[in-house]
C-alpha cells in the first residue's frame, strides 16, 4: 500500500452561533469565534489517497486529476468564502475544523473512491499551525 | 465517520540523559550510549507536543471537546510542571526514570489520558526540527 498526499490552501471565514442557544451560551461555549462579523483563517487542506500503484503508470492514481478534483469540490467553493452563508453544505452547521473537515471527506470521497485505484484515506485540515483535525472516514 | 482533533503545545525544558551508577552504569558507559546528551549539567529543547483526541463530534457546537477545557487540562497537568524546568529534578516521575522523548511521552500520555471529555488517542513530542516521537498508549 502506498500513501499520496495532496497539499492545498485556501482562505475563509467562518462564525460558531447556535441559534437554540441564548447570547450568553453562546458567548460562554464559542468565545470570540462568535463575534457575529465572523473572522479568518489560512486552512491547509492535506488529502491523503491510498492504493496500490497502477503497473502500468506507476501511480496509485494521477496527480493531475487530484489537483482538479481538490480545485472544483474544494477550492472552487470555499476559497476566499464565508463559509456559514456561502457553502450550501455548512448551511445550518458551526463550521468548526472537525465539520469542515468532515464536508470536505463526504464532497471528496465519491470523486475518489469509484475509480479502481486508490481510496481516500485521510483529510487533514489545518485551521492553523496548532489546530488541526484528521478524518478518516467510516471504521478506519 | 473517525475525526480527530490535534493540538500543539510548547514547553522549553532541559534534561540529560544519564543512569545512575546504582542503576549499574559507569560514566564511561553514559558516554557511550548517550554522548553529549549526558553532559553533567544538562541542555534544553523547545520542545512540542502535540495531543490528539477522539469522539464524537456534538452537532450542537461542531465540536469533540471546547478547546478552553483541553488547553487548561494540558496547562495543569503538564505545562505548568514541565515549562521552564530541570525534568530530571522537578518532575518526579524522570528521578527514576530517563528523560528521553520516548519517555517524555509515555509520562506524558499516562497524565493525559484522564481527560474527560474526550478519547485520548496519542502524545506527539518533537524535540528539534528533525526529531519528532509519537506514543498511542500500547
Amino acid at each position: 500500500m502506498v500513501y499520496i498526499t495532496r497539499k492545498v490552501e485556501f482562505s475563509a471565514s467562518h462564525l460558531y452561533h447556535n441559534p437554540q442557544f441564548s447570547a450568553e451560551e453562546n458567548r460562554r461555549v464559542f468565545g470570540k469565534c462568535n463575534n457575529p462579523h465572523g473572522h479568518g483563517h489560512n486552512y491547509v487542506l492535506e488529502v491523503t489517497v491510498a492504493g496500490e500503484p497502477d503497473p502500468r503508470t506507476g501511480m496509485v492514481l494521477d496527480l493531475k486529476e487530484l489537483k482538479g478534483i481538490l480545485q472544483r469540490e474544494i477550492l472552487d467553493r470555499m476559497d476566499h468564502r464565508f463559509l456559514n452563508y456561502e457553502v450550501p453544505e455548512l448551511a445550518g452547521k458551526i463550521p468548526t475544523t472537525e465539520t469542515i473537515a468532515m464536508t470536505i471527506w463526504t464532497l471528496l470521497e465519491p470523486h475518489i473512491n469509484h475509480r479502481k485505484q486508490g481510496r481516500l484515506h485521510r483529510v487533514r485540515l489545518y485551521e492553523t499551525p496548532d489546530l488541526y483535525v484528521d478524518c478518516l472516514g467510516n471504521g478506519q | 465517520m473517525k475525526v480527530v482533533l490535534h493540538r500543539r503545545y510548547r514547553f522549553s525544558a532541559s534534561h540529560r540523559l544519564h543512569q545512575s551508577a546504582a542503576a549499574g552504569w559507569t560514566e564511561e558507559e553514559n558516554r557511550r550510549v548517550y554522548g553529549k546528551c549526558a553532559h553533567p549539567y544538562g541542555h534544553g529543547h523547545n520542545y512540542i507536543l502535540d495531543v490528539s483526541v477522539s469522539g464524537p463530534v456534538d452537532p450542537a457546537t461542531g465540536m469533540i471537546t471546547n478547546l478552553p477545557e483541553l488547553d487548561g487540562f494540558v496547562e495543569r497537568e503538564i505545562l505548568a510542571e514541565f515549562d521552564h524546568a530541570y525534568l530530571n529534578e522537578q518532575v518526579a516521575a524522570f528521578r527514576d526514570e530517563v528523560p528521553t522523548a520516548e519517555n517524555i511521552c509515555r509520562v506524558v500520555f499516562d497524565r493525559l489520558r484522564a481527560y474527560p471529555h474526550a478519547r485520548l488517542e496519542a502524545i506527539g513530542i518533537e524535540e528539534t526540527g528533525a526529531n519528532s516521537f509519537e506514543y498511542t498508549g500500547e
